[in-house]
């Protein structure tokens, strides 16, 4: 535990996301300094740290939705700083970003709210009718298609959220503490959800301060774990 | 036209994104539909008060009378003579002298059953010009050559006050319908202002899920122009058959009954629906586009 360095990379091949010496503060106070974090394709992190780290904030910043207040944060290649709105929004369609607090449009079915991503891109929903539905299942969501969010219970949200995440076949998967609401054997589901879909090539920052789950990660997944305290962003320790 | 068209068009589910809100809704087809009749009655009042002033310039400026002011003996002989001139004018259609009758009608209001016979009361004719008119200075120096009692009245004095009334009463209905188109626009902007505020969760959301800001301004831009364009339409139509229920034009020659549109001028409301798409179409997108900003 404790390997300081300045920048973390995955052996994996290609880089989808990466960090340089960033740093993100509020009214002149950093909350972290020269991070140095690249994310392979097909790569599995977890990101821990006690609560107000910055794993939310360094999470943000890997979909554009901050930007670092020094250093660089590149998606695709891209650098945040220089990407206009539209980049943004083509860069997040390739992106699938779980939250605790998973927010859906409570006035559409569940089913429709998993559609949204495919929507927005203006990509055609009804062919893809039957993948929807054999996701919701893959979920264990199959008999919720029809039920509005706020009819979901905490961790059937969780679920959705992801299921939407990914509906898109996105290259990665950002999830901020996506068991914060959940049991542990909905956590655990979850994860093995994610490292599911991890198996199938998609790129996995999980942000959680739950290391128990970590440890459960360790018979599915090689991950590795990353740190954030004290402004820092630290290798906790080897693969899993 | 292609920005008409993804209005009107099929939308991809955009439309769906925005939640439905009752109340808002509600106001803005009613505030829209209110705004159209105001506007109709604002173009049937504006209509109106431009053909009145054109009838009255065109009625005034062809009607003129000549005044013949003489000794009792010269009085027939000068009559003569003017009418002599004003039957060699141009853009003269027609001249005649009043019978001492007719004289004596127009004074009755004033003297009653005074017996007038004896006293000295000039001779009037009355002149109605052609469509082109005539030369009102080349008439009067003629009539000053042939008839030096004669004096020329082209109604001027008092027909310019009436045609500058109605002309301003025209620029008041323009002005009036300006207010009306501009009302609505800060309407619809409150409305999608205050629709856009209260789906902010709505919009991070799709912004997450990798929407880009022409779609969500799409979304709501087509929900309140179609609203607007709705709630125009049934205003504008009710308006219209308000204003058919006012009396026609064969019925007296009142101002008041002036009011119905004429013949092609009843396509004119029909541009009221179309301003108000524009205007919320506008008014939305600048409303959408100033909230996705504070956003990433």
């Amino acid at each position: 535990m404790g390997q300081d360095c300045a920048t973390l990379t995955a052996v994996q091949d290609g880089v989808v996301i990466e960090l340089s010496d960033a740093a993100y503060g509020f009214g002149g106070e950093p909350l972290f300094a020269g991070v140095g974090l690249t994310l392979g394709r097909g790569s599995f992190h977890f990101l821990t740290g006690p609560s107000g780290a910055g794993k939310t904030t360094l999470i943000r910043l890997c979909y554009a939705d901050l930007l670092p207040t020094g250093g660089s944060v590149s998606i695709f290649g891209h650098r945040t700083d220089g990407m206009g709105r539209d980049e943004i929004a083509a860069a997040r369609q390739r992106i699938g970003v779980v939250h605790q607090d998973c927010q859906f449009l409570d006035h559409l079915p569940l089913i429709d709210n998993i559609a949204l991503p495919l929507t927005v891109s203006g990509r055609p929903v009804e062919p893809q009718m039957q993948n929807l539905h054999e996701l919701l299942a893959w979920v264990g969501l199959g008999h919720r298609a029809e039920a509005h969010p706020p009819e979901l219970s905490g961790g059937e949200r969780q679920r959705a959220a992801l299921a939407r995440a990914v509906i898109t076949d996105p290259d990665v998967i950002l999830a901020d503490e996506p068991t914060g609401n959940i049991d542990w054997d909905m956590s655990v589901r979850l994860l093995t959800l994610l490292a599911e879909l991890n198996r199938m090539g998609k790129t996995v920052l999980l942000a959680t301060h739950d290391l128990a789950l970590i440890r459960a990660a360790k018979a599915q997944v090689s991950a590795r774990v990353l740190r954030i305290a004290g402004g820092r962003l630290q290798l906790a320790g080897a693969d899993l | 036209m292609s920005r008409i068209a993804l209005i009107l068009g099929p939308d991809g589910g955009a439309d769906r994104v925005v939640p439905p809100t009752g109340a808002t809704a509600r106001l803005t087809l009613l505030t829209s539909a209110a705004m159209a009749f105001l506007a109709v009655f604002a173009l049937a009042l504006s209509m109106a008060a431009g053909r009145v002033a054109t009838t009255w310039a065109d009625a005034l400026a062809r009607t003129a009378t000549i005044r013949i002011s003489a000794p009792a003996g010269e009085i027939g002989p000068q009559t003569e003579a003017v009418l002599r001139v004003l039957d060699q004018t141009p853009g003269v259609a027609a001249a005649r002298a009043l019978t001492d009758e007719e004289q004596r009608e127009l004074l009755d209001p004033w003297f009653g059953s005074l017996p007038l016979d004896d006293l000295p009361i000039p001779r009037l004719v009355e002149v109605t010009g052609t469509a082109e008119g005539y030369d009102v200075e080349g008439l009067r120096q003629r009539l000053a050559a042939e008839a030096p009692g004669a004096v020329l009245d082209d109604h001027g004095r008092w027909r310019r006050p009436l045609v500058t009334a109605a002309s301003r009463l025209r620029l008041l209905g323009g002005i009036a319908l300006v207010l009306i188109l501009g009302a609505s626009a800060a309407m619809i902007t409150l409305a999608a202002d205050a629709a856009l505020a209260a789906n902010g969760q709505v919009i991070r959301t799709l912004r997450l899920v990798g929407a880009r800001d022409g779609y969500i301004a799409r979304a709501f831009v087509r929900r309140f122009t179609l609203r607007a364009v709705i709630g125009a339409a049934a205003g504008t139509l009710i308006g219209a058959l308000a204003v058919m229920a006012m009396p026609g034009p064969g019925i007296g020659e009142g101002f008041l009954t002036g009011l119905r549109f004429r013949g092609a001028e009843w396509m004119l409301p029909l541009l009221v629906p179309v301003f108000a798409g524009a205007v919320a179409w506008l008014a939305t997108g600048a409303a959408a586009r100033r909230v996705l900003r504070g956003m990433r």
